[in-house]
């Protein structure tokens, strides 16, 4: 039935088949999102109808002649149609709603992740039960089936986790931590964004969601906690001249630095600048240089001394770090 | 006065010369001030009102600039029209304007012209106060409005949230030019709701009972009421976050014990009901509108009334729905859904009750109605959406994405902005005493109708596609290009619509007058005559229907021939009726307030003080609270309770009233009372904040050096001394009553010494105990609470001080003292605020 009902509308609507697929809340690859996809097409439905009947209504009253309707007849249309009918309809919605709004149980032995929404970019923390914990960002990886238990917090302002196709949002405010509880479905690289205002690059804090196949995840996650893999290279060195790793980690190679995202494996994702770029060395290039040009209000500060030819060592150092 | 009733021979109003009299009188004394500087000193309902509304109007065609400039930027994927800086200025700016510069004020400025033609009142019970009213709001809206063209405008959203707007290193001067520029605005939007309260209970004309009442007074009380109860919470939460800016209190901080969402709670407990403050007054005109139009009684008045106030009342229940994604208790998601969903009943009721009465009536299609019905069909496509995003788990999903810009702008366009010009065709020609064109209004509803809905039904689906709120641009990969456009189109076809109207009124001078009534409608406010005169009504009738017009014999006529009261003013002073409550019997007669310049003088130091604030020049912030301060004090002694010059006065048909009361009978009572109710709820957000902190955290009181305090020896005394203050006053009011004026001036004295010392020992514990208010969020809150409680007392002190100076000067007596009665209603609040305050900071840390 419900297929039915998306197939009508996606019949009705062409334009949503050309829409994307990758950031949608209408095409969930999430329990959560899918869920609420079911009660979004209810309710759809029910506005059309009520919107539709009143319309309809409106309109007969307009023509009706006068005394069409008695003082008596027009009371018990208010106190049915205005007072009893719209109190049965939203009981029967809130009963019908309630269940979805129960969050799914969670097991010691579920996958937990931290995540951090920070002006303007998110610090990702897998921590797997009984496993130490792996720092990332930009990116965040989902085992295909399984629950994942999200805690979000906030150092700064008030930012809002969103990834429209695995479940609703949730704020992340400083001082507190909020759990959000998911279950992917589908294996796909998808896309999350910012959704509370928090400041000049809101518009550009996106980030990739990649649901996976358990396996392939937990390979995915023992190469994430190796150190990074590095030989001497100018790139290397213009990196620790310009004083990069004073707020980038690379594991195994510079110091722990907390600052800005973590670059272990930069070059193993598929964006650049939290979602907005794709991983390619120009991109890589032209950011390092003027971050802001790309990204306005983000923190990181420009480079204007540096040659293009040192971007470029730079950009190939990094699409290195896989 | 027996002697004096039996000397009074009422006037012969059958003869023309007694008329003719009686009208040249009432022509001199209503007469509007001349000259160039002088006419702006006016206070006349009639011209405040279309200045507040121009201005009104005004600010929304601005603000409605700014929402252009946002649509062609966002028309193509990744446009760089604007910068992500000028286009968070541009939305944050779009929305406070149009909730604060234009909804709200709108209404105010709409039910300043109409209140008194809908009641037979010659004016506003406080014209003065009226005056005060637009003169704030017109600096602070210049203020806040004009901040963008020098790029400080404010760039947090309209609604604030901290840490990004409370840190200074995050955000600039715009945070404060909103903070304080509005706070001040909040202000004059809270004068003229007390304002409307009491002309909606006192000025009735007589016999109209509160169930005779035409609908349109009762939304005013409604909407009134809760502008009342909502902007306080604002204006508490309003210090607190300048307190954050300005001093480093760390009330949202959460690393000093702060939470980012008590701005919310206190925001969004404004912000919910505000949604009905302007919406309720669409709902307001239609029922004025509509049973003209279906030439009959509106059916069903009672239910009507039931439901606007259960909207009131729900309405303050459903904050919690603007957090749905905070992460609160999934027990409270689940109540406040519950009690979201059962605002739409009563909002049922009220739109079943327009679609029974048009189904009932003779229905004659006009121009207003047209405007009406679609205004009525695009709300309820933003309550049906609105009923969807009620239900939780939808709205996390809808929540901060263009889903919910389109939610709202169905429901304010369709709530507001297409009923004000469906009130605009209405009630031009009450106003003007000509018609707009009927023409170009209906080209201009349905080019606005196709494109509003070309403008907005598109982001349902935007946002369903995952496009969120307030970004100033959108990658191309998203597929929602193609919606964006059609809205950027509509945005403009919807712009025309506007300027068609603009248009359509800027014509208006050139056509010719209207028939007086031209709609045929029954109600009160239809007496107005296309060449009216400024004394508002000849004679202000006795009423027996809800709508006199149709139903009372020859009731124009008599009105018109000053049959009724009050026909004239033998004393040339401007006055008005002043009736009981609930059934409207006479009982006095008011003296109004004639054009002064002293309104605009004192609106012009308050402004001193926020603005000056804003640029932390504190010094000649200060100078200007002084200034503001010598301006009341100056504006009350010279025009308020002035001693008549005889007891009670005729007003006709053998009635006979006294010119003067004081206590509950008296408007000023009832103001001073209203004010108070205002200020405590202020005061209730902030204590609100004390429990909330305590409720978060583990340790409240913490301690440590700087945090303990401020112990309980000094908040008992300056409890002690507040009683004392209190006492003294309330027993100066009974002695000096009795007659005893030197017992009284005694008391007095006695009050104004034990206020002053409450004050000292307020501040005395936390200053003892040396309480850091910059280290954590409980010695601010502590430091709150005693400042404010501190600034009342000074100020209760001022009008000890005042009320003492007027029995010496010989203005106060035993029977003239409505300066005693109404300060001591002031004492009532002020012993209720020390009690809190002290039993909360001195007694609760040994409890907790």
């Amino acid at each position: 039935m419900r297929k039915a009902i998306s197939l009508s509308v996606g019949a009705c609507l062409p334009l949503l088949a050309a829409c994307n697929q990758h950031q949608s809340t209408l095409a969930p690859f999430g329990e959560e999102a899918d869920k609420v996809l079911s009660i979004t097409i209810v309710l759809v439905i029910g506005a059309i109808i009520l919107a539709g009947g009143l319309a309809l209504l409106m309109r007969h009253a307009m023509r009706a002649p006068e005394g069409d309707l008695t003082h008596k007849g027009g009371m018990k249309l208010v106190l049915w149609l205005g007072g009893i009918g719209p109190s049965i309809i939203l009981l029967a919605l809130l009963l019908y709603a309630l269940p979805a709004m129960r969050p799914r149980e969670v097991a010691n032995s579920d996958l937990r992740i931290g995540v951090e929404g920070e002006q303007f970019w998110w610090r990702v923390r897998y921590a797997p039960p009984g496993g130490s914990v792996v720092e990332g960002a930009n990116e965040l990886r989902l085992p295909v089936g399984r629950t994942v238990e999200l805690s979000l917090r906030s150092p700064d302002v008030i930012h809002s986790f969103w990834v429209p196709g695995l479940a609703g949002k949730m704020d992340m405010i400083p001082g507190r931590t909020n759990r959000l509880v998911v279950r992917a479905t589908k294996a796909g690289t998808y896309r999350g964004v910012c959704a509370e205002f928090c400041g000049l690059g809101h518009a550009l804090m996106a980030f990739d969601v990649i649901a996976m196949e358990p396996p392939a995840f937990e390979r995915w996650l023992a190469a994430q906690r190796q150190p990074a893999v590095v030989t001497a290279s100018p790139g290397a060195r213009a990196f620790a001249s310009y004083g990069c790793s004073g707020c980038h980690s690379v594991r195994g190679v510079g110091p722990v630095a907390k600052i800005g995202p973590d670059l272990t494996h930069f070059g193993s994702r598929p964006t650049l600048a939290a979602g907005i770029l794709p991983m390619t060395k120009a991109n890589i290039a032209g950011f390092v240089r003027d971050p802001a040009k790309t990204k306005p209000g983000v923190r990181m500060p420009a480079f204007p001394q540096m040659s293009a030819a040192e971007a470029d060592q730079i950009a190939s150092y990094l699409q290195g770090l896989k | 006065m027996t002697t004096e009733s039996a000397q009074y021979v009422a006037p012969d109003q059958n003869d023309p010369a007694v008329r003719k009299g009686q009208e040249d009188r009432l022509r001199e004394v209503w007469k509007p001030p001349s000259g160039w500087f002088f006419r702006w000193t006016d206070v006349n309902n009639n011209r405040i009102g279309v200045w507040y509304t121009l201005t009104a109007f005004g600010f929304m065609l601005f603000a409605g600039v700014l929402a252009l400039i946002m649509r062609t930027q966002l028309a193509v994927p990744n446009n760089d029209l604007v910068t992500a800086n000028t286009f968070n200025q541009l939305f944050t700016l779009h929305g406070s304007m149009m909730m604060f510069l234009f909804a709200v004020p709108m209404f105010e400025a709409v039910s300043i012209i109409l209140l008194p033609q809908l009641l037979g009142a010659r004016d506003l019970p406080f014209p003065r106060l009226s005056g005060f009213g637009y003169w704030s709001f017109l600096i602070g809206g210049v203020f806040v409005s004009g901040s963008i063209f020098f790029d400080a405008a404010p760039d947090g959203g309209w609604f604030m949230y901290p840490p990004l707007t409370t840190r200074t290193d995050l955000s600039g001067l715009g945070a404060d030019i909103w903070m304080l520029g509005l706070s001040f605005i909040e202000v004059s939007s809270v004068a003229a709701a007390v304002e409307l309260i009491v002309g909606v209970l006192k000025c009735r004309p007589p016999g109209m009972r509160l169930n005779l009442m035409p609908l349109y007074a009762w939304y005013i009380l409604v909407v009134a009421v809760m502008i009342l109860f909502a902007f306080p919470p604002l204006i508490a939460g309003d210090v607190l976050f300048e307190m954050e800016r300005l001093l480093n209190w760390p009330f949202f901080n959460a690393e000093k014990g702060g939470d980012p969402l008590l701005w919310q709670h206190l925001f969004w407990i404004f912000g919910h009901p505000e949604v009905y403050i302007v919406f309720l007054p669409s709902i307001a005109l239609f029922a004025m509108l509509i049973p003209t139009f279906a030439q009959r009684h509106l059916l069903g008045y009672p239910w009507i009334v039931l439901a606007a106030v259960g909207t009131a009342f729900l309405s303050f229940g459903l904050w919690v729905h603007h957090m749905f994604t905070t992460g609160l208790p999934k027990i409270s998601l689940a109540f406040f859904a519950a009690a979201s969903e059962a605002v739409a009943i009563p909002t049922g009721v009220q739109i079943f009750v327009f679609i029974a009465t048009l189904w009932a009536g003779n229905v004659k299609k006009s121009t207003p109605l047209l405007y009406a019905s679609g205004s009525l069909a695009v709300f309820v496509i933003g309550g049906l959406t609105g009923v969807m995003v009620a239900v939780a788990p939808f709205d996390w999903q809808a929540h901060d994405t263009y889903f919910i810009v389109a939610h709202l702008h169905y429901v304010l366009i369709g709530g507001t902005l297409l009923p004000l010009f469906a009130g605009l065709y209405y009630y031009w020609p009450l106003i003007t005493g000509k018609k707009l064109s009927d023409k170009l209004g209906r080209i201009a509803f349905w080019i606005m109708f196709v494109g509003m809905n070309l403008t907005f039904f598109p982001m349902h689906l935007s946002g369903l596609l995952g496009m969120p709120r307030r970004v100033f641009t959108y990658p191309e990969e998203l597929g929602i290009g193609g919606l964006n456009l059609a809205s950027t189109a509509g945005s403009y076809m919807f712009a025309t619509g506007v300027l068609i109207v603009c248009i359509d009124l800027a014509l208006s001078p050139r056509r010719p007058k209207a028939p007086r009534n031209p709609w045929n409608a029954g109600t009160l406010e239809w007496l107005a005559h296309p060449d009216d005169e400024d004394w508002g009504i000849r004679s202000v009738p006795l009423i027996e229907s809800r709508y006199p017009i149709w139903d009372q014999k020859n009731f124009v006529q008599k009105v018109d021939e000053g049959r009724f009261f009050l026909p004239d003013a033998e004393e040339m002073r401007r006055e008005s009726i002043i009736t009981t409550v609930l059934d409207a019997r006479p009982l006095q007669v008011i003296r109004l307030g004639t054009p002064s310049v002293k309104p605009m003088m004192t609106a012009v130091a308050l402004a001193g003080v926020f603005i000056l604030t804003t640029y932390h020049l504190y010094i000649w912030s200060a100078v200007s609270g002084v200034a503001t301060l010598a301006c009341v004090l100056w504006w009350l002694w010279t025009g308020t309770a002035e001693i008549p010059e005889k007891p009670t006065k005729h007003i006709g048909h053998g009635i006979e009233v006294p010119l003067y009361t004081s206590g509950p009978s008296a408007p000023g009572w009832w103001a001073m009372f209203i004010t108070m109710m205002a200020d405590a709820t202020a005061f209730s957000g902030l204590v609100f904040g004390y429990f909330f902190f305590w409720t978060i955290h583990n340790d409240f009181p913490p301690t440590g050096a700087g945090l303990n305090g401020p112990g309980v020896f000094w908040p008992m005394v300056a409890l002690a001394l507040t009683l004392a203050g209190w006492a003294a006053t309330v027993g100066a009011r009974e002695v000096h009553r009795r007659g005893n004026v030197g017992a009284g001036r005694a008391l007095l004295v006695v009050g104004i010494v034990a206020t002053l010392a409450s004050l000292f020992a307020g501040l005395a514990g936390p200053w003892y105990s040396g309480l850091d208010p910059e280290l954590h969020v409980y010695p601010a809150i502590v430091w709150t609470l005693a400042i404010w409680t501190a600034v009342h007392a000074a100020i209760g002190v001022i009008m000890q001080a005042y009320t003492l100076a007027r029995s010496l000067a010989g203005k106060m007596t035993p029977v003239y003292d409505a300066d005693l009665r109404n300060i001591t209603v002031y004492h009532h609040f002020l012993a209720l605020t020390g009690i809190v305050t002290f039993c909360t900071i001195g007694l609760f840390p040994g409890v907790a």
